[in-house]
């Protein structure tokens, strides 16, 4: 009975100690994984990302190291309202240090303002508005995987480049869509291209028809679809049956997912370029990591680049915390630490995180390979240009970021 | 002018799905007095089964039309016989929340195994006739290019709708089916067997809903959740057509397809509300639906 109260007092006076010593020792980490979990953009995100997320806790070592990880999930249903509202919980009640994923760019804004707010961090690989990092950039916050502006840029050159100097867009009527299309027009422009039309559809269309019709009476040489999801592999897969690609014109897939490849198949799919960060079969590192995620995928998928980021993003956030010695539970002084440290894990490489909270590395130009090309289930991708890291964003010089000091 | 005609076109192209699920939605109402929230999800597993078929048996198009119906029209008798039978006689806010759980959950099954991206299902390329591969490639109309799958669609569904009118407005099975729901008792007296008359009522509601499926799948990606962003538009159309009117739901199931479809060409962004305001005026100025009569 002694020794018990001994020990009670001891161990009392040790987490004492622990807490009111010094903050950097605490070694709990709560990681919030907010994405689409039932809607149209849950196979690039999704359990997905959960499932990413649950790798790079357990491939950091860190359990072993005395590191607590907790790891939590959550459908915003793509409404930025309920987003952020579990946000605004996670983050008061749930005592969340990291937000991962929140795709969809209407809730990633807006769960950026939250973060901003409450001190938190998030690293976002999911959303596509490069307003993130632009005017909207926060100290709070990591855009890791892609944005508008760095696809617009990539496939917009290459098109532009290859001769398609007209262009007419079927936009997706939210941020993402506009601000694809925006970005878009501007590189168009700049080559001497002209945006010669733009039709805006509702989010979650299932008959692209009509929408078909008026960019196929606008004799424009390319279609560019500024939406994602359902919404692209629908347009595709109608615009095939409407002749349009038959008649002339070139679809070009602004933003587009392996997952939404091998959803329409490569009878429909192939020839499509367009630009990604990450492709399951670059190198061995970006292979071994994806064969380990197929294999505990309900349905065999290979990672989305969404997916890959939240590894990706874990595996720096992990390292800057343990060179930090602690969680210090305090959202601008991690990610600032962040964009300290150079990045380099084995999904992206080697790259970096700037002052406005871009983060960069090189962006692939890929082609849709013909069906006899492939060798089997979700070998659909030939690599035909990389940007290098340091022309693939937005550059400094052109930022509206109040963080960037010019 | 040409865009114009191309646009009504499409509209009626789109009315022909609409037509046909809220054709199978007023059967259900009509007959069993039950609100059918389960019809999207039942759209979905036609299309799943066309899938299913051609991918795990190798059975096309052509026979998916006929299977895919009757398999999926066999599960809903399934869900009668076992659920929804139990709620008659009681308010129709009950089948509403059953239906609507059933949906909930056969969507939930298929998201599960199939994520939400969607299977791939082609446009048949056979019977090869001359130069005609199946129901692939198109015709060039002056006015537009109309594929033939889509001209396929539109034709195939009117058939069906006023086949089905004619079944149960015009022939005597019809007389007796409308008459079980006017009175149950006395048709029962006259020896027909009602229950059993209900069951077949609702499978081949249901089967009208999964040949929509099957006719969408080459055209929509077979996705979980297909029907689920459809099935409140059609409502729309049922309710604006007149609760239970089987001719009601065809024609407003074209027009509303058409109107959507000028609306996408005028101001595309109101496209997905633009039902959904007419449902409004409608029942602000004829409660009962355009051809409703008064209950």
């Amino acid at each position: 009975m002694k020794h018990r109260i001994s020990a009670l007092f001891l161990g009392t006076a040790l987490a004492l100690a622990a807490g009111g010593g010094a903050m950097a020792q605490d070694k709990n980490i709560k990681i919030g994984v907010l994405t689409d979990n039932s809607g149209l953009y849950s196979d690039l995100g999704g359990v997905g990302s959960t499932l990413a997320a649950q790798m790079a806790v357990e491939d950091s070592g860190l359990a072993a190291k005395g590191w607590k990880i907790d790891l939590i999930s959550a459908d915003h249903q793509n409404k930025p309202d309920i987003a952020t509202t579990i946000a605004r919980q996670w983050i008061d009640v749930e005592k969340v240090d990291i937000f991962m994923d929140v795709l969809n760019s209407g809730v990633g804004l807006a769960v950026n303002n939250v973060v901003k707010e409450k001190n938190s961090v998030m690293i976002n690989t999911g959303a596509a508005t490069s307003d993130l990092t632009n005017a909207q950039c926060s100290p709070n916050t990591v855009h890791w995987v892609y944005d508008t502006y760095m696809l617009a840029n990539s496939t917009g050159q290459a098109l532009v480049k290859a001769g398609g100097d007209t262009w007419y867009f079927l936009t997706a009527d939210y941020a993402f869509g506009h601000a694809l299309e925006r970005d878009t027009t501007a590189v168009v422009v700049k080559l001497d291209g002209a945006d010669i039309g733009t039709v805006k559809h509702p989010l979650n269309s299932s008959d692209f028809s009509s929408f078909l019709l008026q960019a196929q009476a606008s004799k424009a040489k390319i279609i560019g679809m500024a939406n994602a999801g359902g919404d692209t592999t629908n347009t595709i897969k109608q615009a095939s049956e409407f002749g349009i690609v038959a008649g002339g014109q070139k679809l070009a897939g602004l933003l587009l997912f392996i997952t939404d490849v091998h959803s329409l198949g490569l009878k429909v799919a192939q020839g499509l370029s367009f630009t990604e960060t990450f492709y399951w079969d670059l190198n061995d590192g970006t292979r071994a990591f994806s064969k380990r995620f197929s294999e505990r995928m309900k349905n065999k998928a290979m990672p989305s680049m969404v997916q890959a980021g939240v590894y990706s993003g874990l595996v720096h956030y992990f390292k800057t915390l343990e060179a930090m010695g602690g969680n210090p539970h305090d959202g601008a002084k991690v990610v600032a630490k962040m964009k300290e440290l150079p990045t380099d894990d084995a999904l992206f490489g080697k790259g970096s995180i700037r002052a406005d909270g871009r983060k960069i590395h090189p962006a692939y130009l890929f082609e849709v390979k013909k069906p006899e090309e492939s060798k089997g289930p979700w070998d659909y991708y030939k690599l035909i240009g990389t940007t290098p890291a340091e022309q693939a964003f937005r550059p400094l010089s052109e930022s509206a970021c109040p963080l960037v000091k010019k | 002018m040409q865009a114009l005609y191309a646009q009504l076109l499409v509209g009626l192209i789109n009315g022909s799905f609409y037509a046909l699920l809220s054709l199978g939605l007023a059967v259900i109402f009509g007959m069993l007095n039950i609100i059918n929230f389960a019809h999207g999800a039942l759209y979905m597993m036609g299309a799943f089964c066309a899938y299913f078929l051609l991918s795990l048996t190798g059975i096309g198009y052509w026979w998916a039309l006929l299977i895919a119906p009757i398999v999926v029209g066999i599960f809903g008798m399934i869900l009668e016989r076992t659920m929804l039978q139990w709620l008659a006689g009681l308010d129709h806010l009950y089948g509403l929340l059953l239906t609507f759980g059933i949906a909930l959950i056969v969507q939930g099954v298929f998201q599960n195994y199939f994520g939400s991206s969607g299977l791939p299902y082609a446009i048949p390329d056979y019977p090869q006739i001359g130069e005609w591969r199946g129901l692939q490639g198109g015709m060039n109309l002056g006015f537009m290019f109309l594929p033939v799958y889509r001209g396929w669609v539109v034709i195939f569904s009117l058939v069906v709708c006023i086949a089905t009118w004619y079944l149960i407005e015009k022939t005597r099975l019809g007389a007796y089916l409308r008459a079980a729901t006017e009175n149950p008792t006395l048709v029962r007296a006259f020896g027909i067997n009602v229950p059993r008359m209900i069951t077949l009522t609702y499978g081949l509601g249901v089967g009208l809903a999964a040949l929509a499926g099957v006719l969408s799948a080459p055209i929509n990606q077979v996705r979980p959740l297909m029907g689920a962003d459809l099935i409140i538009v059609v409502f729309a159309v049922v309710v604006i057509g007149g609760m239970g009117s089987i001719m009601g739901s065809i024609i407003t199931g074209f027009a509303l397809g058409v109107i959507e479809g000028l609306t996408k060409y005028f101001y595309p962004e109101a496209s997905n509300t633009v039902v959904f305001v007419l449902m409004v005026l409608v029942l602000l100025i004829k409660p009962t639906g355009l051809t409703g009569r008064a209950a």
